[in-house]
């Protein structure tokens, strides 16, 4: 690839904790290559801020390559910044030119409090997997994996559910704050799957009441999650999930019987 | 001390069965008194402390990221072993067991490697029945592909996120038993210490990442699942939090580390395009299924690749390895990619790099997609676009993951790739029941040195990270906390938690009253190219005398010149992260030690002094089929501990690929 560099002038949401109160932060950033990554270019940003004696801005990241979920930066208005399907760690900086400036906050919702600067607490995801996202099985119990054959159509529609990374930008994206994007996916990768049958009813009423308790908004088919999703995941879930909670809440109980 | 591995005695097919049918219990009603500690929620950790939850056993599981389901294991994409034989193609137990042993170069022990094949398809039923969606055929059963080391195809996958799927399952179940207060989740907690009483592990101390407060924490026992150590050379493919801290505490505090020096350098990751590069990533093994590697015939050919004709071309893995071609193990195709960049062969800006060309298999699917659909004298345009369908339904994600980092599409012309570190094979030495040198301290996954000998084959890290986790640690951990029913909680005012909890202490102050001039980010990089350029894929006695003492050097600078900005008791990154590269500077010094010991090649370990005429590596059986077990004895000074290997059913020999 040809490759040229770039100077960005950045606006940075900073924020000392959860107490404090934020603010945007403006910085240059000189010879940013047009092969780095947009957390490369963050990199070149915080040992320029540490050479000056100040504090780096924090963010969360760990796999860099689109699958552990953790990178979520705001960037110019959008969840994960421009590109399609794409995580923030995937933005390159090919994407920018010379004299640009760039907008970059935290994820914007009530149910996922700024800890710092660019990190927030998504904890209330694992507390909706906890009341319902799994099958019950303990370890040891399995019967041989080939003895029950799956549809390849239902499975691999399971499987793009299933690919959801956790990340939350369908609820920063959303003027609602919703998360029924995560939800869905959950309770669509385990519905679609026999494995998951007995306790489908169950699973769904207890993921969405989980949601509310947290604060999360409620859905009103605006799509913008669905287009900011890294992974693809299609609103086709949410109609999964309406159609799995309205029939568990018409028979009537929600033990899933 | 005698190192005492705890193998079973008997013939190999029956040790664990025999363990397991031998071993002690405990009973429900003592289970619930009894607390576990698990740090790491990787595939190991998150199945190990779902597993003991499950059983009854009070756990803590640690893990620095935000989320348990974030841990490192998340990235692995290819596949996962298993000897299932679905595919009729003379797959079984011994198959797997064989080729793993001859995959390690002969440096792992028989009687665990033979338990990991012999769990592995349970691994499998386990993962469908939690609702792990794998690949399926048409005809709703589970589909397979090959990966590199063998001749059969065992290898279970979804698409090129396999490891994400796997870790979801054992998250789920994690979060499962969170949920029914089996197991409580401390998130964005880092161990920073081991704490012994009476020469047992009986707790940890953990800091809170977000309040920068440190914690003590009582365990009965403890369990280290906190991943491998690639990152010690900067650049590698590990996520960019993985780190050796928990394991390197572990072995100041009296754990041997097994073999350190083993370290695997993937063949096909996409190379390094500048200073500003963080981190590598790769391009799994699985497309060697399908892609085929080459470099032009003529030295400095700077032709497109698309503009150099076949016969022009030195598919060079087919050349030298015909029965295995391109699915030679890992170390092998790394050496020889490096070959051929070194003789000025490489392609791309860089010259550090061979192409990896999906041409064909895109013209071979296409045919076949076009005779399926009754088109048999498809254009070569119509072919190759049926073709680049079925490659984007295998590997879609990957082909995507490479544009975005390249700005090239792959199906257009090949892609470029080097080798680039990415899995530690060294580790915590543990015993059969995955037990450190310290009792009641256990390591599992890529945290011990266990299975792999000196080369992992690939699909096989998933494999034993959840074996470890499923199917091992439940029993063997009864078998010794069945003796400690009697030992009550100890409370963690305890002289030794505290004695800990300031030695952590001390150490973080220290670190930030350096005030000095060099980030830590500079430090990490500094070691990384010690490391790379002298303990990397190719070593020898002089270049690792020389690190060692550059590396002493920089320990010495790192710990008078380091700026850490920020303060002690509020979220603060480059603090956690200069604790890391602290550790990361003796574990460095260590491997290079080890290297330097190991007179001989092996897998990964490739000393040029012992290599054969045509530049194979070259074991020494006769010196060294042990495993070199390091035991801490102060800075910089470490004691070497022997175990040998015993083989008394796989015969070692050269490895032949050819
Ligand atoms: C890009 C990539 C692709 C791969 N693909 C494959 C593949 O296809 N097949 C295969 O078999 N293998 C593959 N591997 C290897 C495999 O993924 C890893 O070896 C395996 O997942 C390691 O699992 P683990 O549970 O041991 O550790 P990890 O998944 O690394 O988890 C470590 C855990 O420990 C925690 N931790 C670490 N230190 C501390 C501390 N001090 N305090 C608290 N918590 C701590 C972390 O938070 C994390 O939860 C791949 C590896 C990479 C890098
Ligand atoms: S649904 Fe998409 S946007 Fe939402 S958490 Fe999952 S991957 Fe992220
Ligand atoms: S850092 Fe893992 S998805 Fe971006």
């Amino acid at each position: 690839m040809e490759h040229n560099t770039m100077n960005l002038t950045l606006k940075v949401w900073r924020q000392k904790n959860n107490k404090a109160k934020g603010g945007f932060e403006t910085f240059n950033v000189k010879n940013i290559s047009s092969e780095m990554s947009f957390l490369e270019m963050f990199d070149v940003l915080n040992e320029q801020l540490v050479a000056e004696n100040k504090e780096p801005v924090a963010f969360d990241h760990d796999c860099r390559e689109g699958i552990c979920g953790a990178c979520s930066m705001y960037i110019n208005g959008r969840a994960h910044g421009p590109w399609h399907h794409n995580t923030t760690c995937q933005l390159h900086m090919r994407e920018y030119k010379d004299g640009d400036t760039i907008v970059v906050e935290p994820w914007r919702a009530d149910s996922f409090p700024v800890i710092k600067d660019l990190v927030v607490d998504r904890s209330a995801f694992d507390r909706i997997i906890q009341a319902g996202g799994y099958i019950s099985v303990n370890t040891g119990n399995a019967v041989d994996a080939n003895s029950l054959p799956i549809d390849k159509q239902k499975a691999d529609e399971s499987f793009a559910a299933a690919t959801c990374i956790g990340c939350g930008a369908c609820v920063a994206a959303c003027p609602n704050t919703s998360a029924m994007l995560f939800v869905s996916a959950k309770v669509s990768h385990l519905a679609l799957l026999p494995q998951g049958e007995p306790e489908r009813q169950l699973r769904a009423v207890k993921m969405v009441e989980q949601m509310d308790t947290e604060g999360f908004g409620s859905c009103t088919n605006i799509g913008a999650c669905e287009a900011e999703c890294p992974k693809g995941i299609s609103l086709e879930n949410i109609a999964r999930l309406n159609r799995e909670y309205i029939s568990a809440i018409m028979d009537g109980d929600s033990t899933g019987a | 001390m005698p190192l005492n591995s705890k193998i079973p005695a008997g013939p190999l097919e029956s040790k664990w069965k025999t363990y397991k049918s031998t071993c002690k219990l405990v009973n429900p009603a003592n289970k619930r008194q009894l607390e576990i500690i698990v740090i790491g929620t990787g595939l190991a950790g998150a199945s190990a402390a779902a597993s003991l939850g499950e059983m009854g056993y009070k756990v803590k599981a640690f893990c620095f990221q935000d989320s348990p389901r974030r841990a490192h294991s998340i990235a692995a994409q290819g596949g996962i072993n298993a000897a299932k034989n679905y595919q009729n193609d003379g797959d079984s137990t011994y198959r797997l067991f064989y080729d793993t042993v001859k995959g390690g170069d002969y440096r792992a022990r028989e009687g665990n490697v033979y338990r990991l094949a012999e769990v592995s398809a349970s691994i499998i039923d386990q993962c469908v029945a939690q609702g792990v969606p794998f690949a399926r055929e048409y005809g709703g059963l589970l589909s397979n592909r090959s990966f590199g080391g063998t001749q059969v195809q065992r290898t279970f996958y979804a698409a090129g996120q396999t490891g994400q799927q796997l870790l979801i399952g054992a998250y789920q179940a994690l979060e499962r038993q969170v949920s029914l207060g089996n197991v409580e989740m401390y998130s964005r907690h880092e161990m920073m210490e081991v704490v012994k009483i009476d020469g047992v592990a009986r707790g940890i101390i953990a800091r809170n990442l977000v309040t920068g407060e440190l914690e003590r924490h009582f365990g009965h026992a403890v369990l280290l699942c906190s991943g491998g150590y690639g990152n010690v050379f900067y650049l590698s493919t590990n996520a960019m939090g993985s780190n050796v801290s928990a394991a390197w505490k572990a072995h100041k505090q009296g754990a041997f580390f097994g073999n350190p020096c083993f370290t695997q350098i993937h063949p096909t990751c996409i190379p390094v395009s500048g200073d500003h590069q963080s981190k590598l990533t790769l391009m799994s093994e699985s497309l060697r299924n399908d892609g085929r590697i080459w470099v032009p015939k003529q030295k400095g050919d700077n032709r497109k690749a698309t503009d150099i004709p076949e016969e022009e071309r030195d598919y060079y893995l087919e050349r030298r390895y015909p029965a295995f071609g391109n699915l030679v193990p890992r170390d092998v195709a790394s050496r020889a990619a490096k070959e051929r960049c070194d003789e000025g062969y490489g392609v791309g800006a860089s010259k550090m790099a061979v192409y990896l060309d999906f041409a064909a298999a895109i013209m071979r699917y296409g045919k076949i997609e076009a005779n399926k659909q009754g088109q048999h004298n498809a254009d070569a345009a119509a072919v190759r676009t049926l073709g680049e369908a079925v490659v984007k339904e295998k590997y879609g994600n990957l082909f995507e993951m490479y544009e975005k980092i390249t700005g090239e599409d792959p199906y257009k012309v090949p892609m470029r790739i080097y080798p680039a570190v990415h899995y530690t094979m060294g580790g915590l030495w543990v015993d059969y029941e995955l037990m450190t040198t310290v009792p009641g301290l256990y390591a599992l996954g890529e945290a011990n040195f266990s299975d792999h000998g000196a080369n992992r084959l690939g699909a096989s890290a998933l494999m034993q990270g959840l074996a470890d986790g499923y199917f091992v640690i439940p029993y063997t951990m009864g078998n010794n906390l069945a003796d400690d029913i009697r030992t009550k909680a100890i409370p963690t005012d305890h002289a030794a938690f505290v004695a800990a909890e300031k030695e952590v202490s001390d150490r973080i102050n220290k670190l930030m009253s350096i005030k000095g001039k060099t980030s830590v980010e500079a430090f990490h990089k500094k070691l990384g190219k010690i490391m790379w350029e002298k303990c990397g894929m190719a070593r020898n006695a002089k270049g690792l005398t020389e690190a060692i003492a550059e590396i002493q050097a920089l320990k010495k600078e790192f710990w008078s010149d380091v700026r850490i900005p920020g303060d002690i008791n509020e979220f603060n990154p480059e603090l956690d992260k200069a604790g890391r590269v602290a550790d990361f500077i003796e574990l460095g010094e260590l491997m290079c030690k080890d290297a330097l010991n190991r007179n001989e090649s092996c897998g990964g370990h490739f000393r040029e002094e012992y290599q054969t005429p045509d530049g194979e590596a070259m074991r020494q059986d006769d010196l060294y089929s042990y495993v070199a077990a390091w035991e801490y004895k102060g800075e910089s000074q470490e004691e070497l501990h022997k175990e040998e290997l015993i083989f008394d059913v796989v015969h070692p020999s050269q490895r032949s690929y050819k």
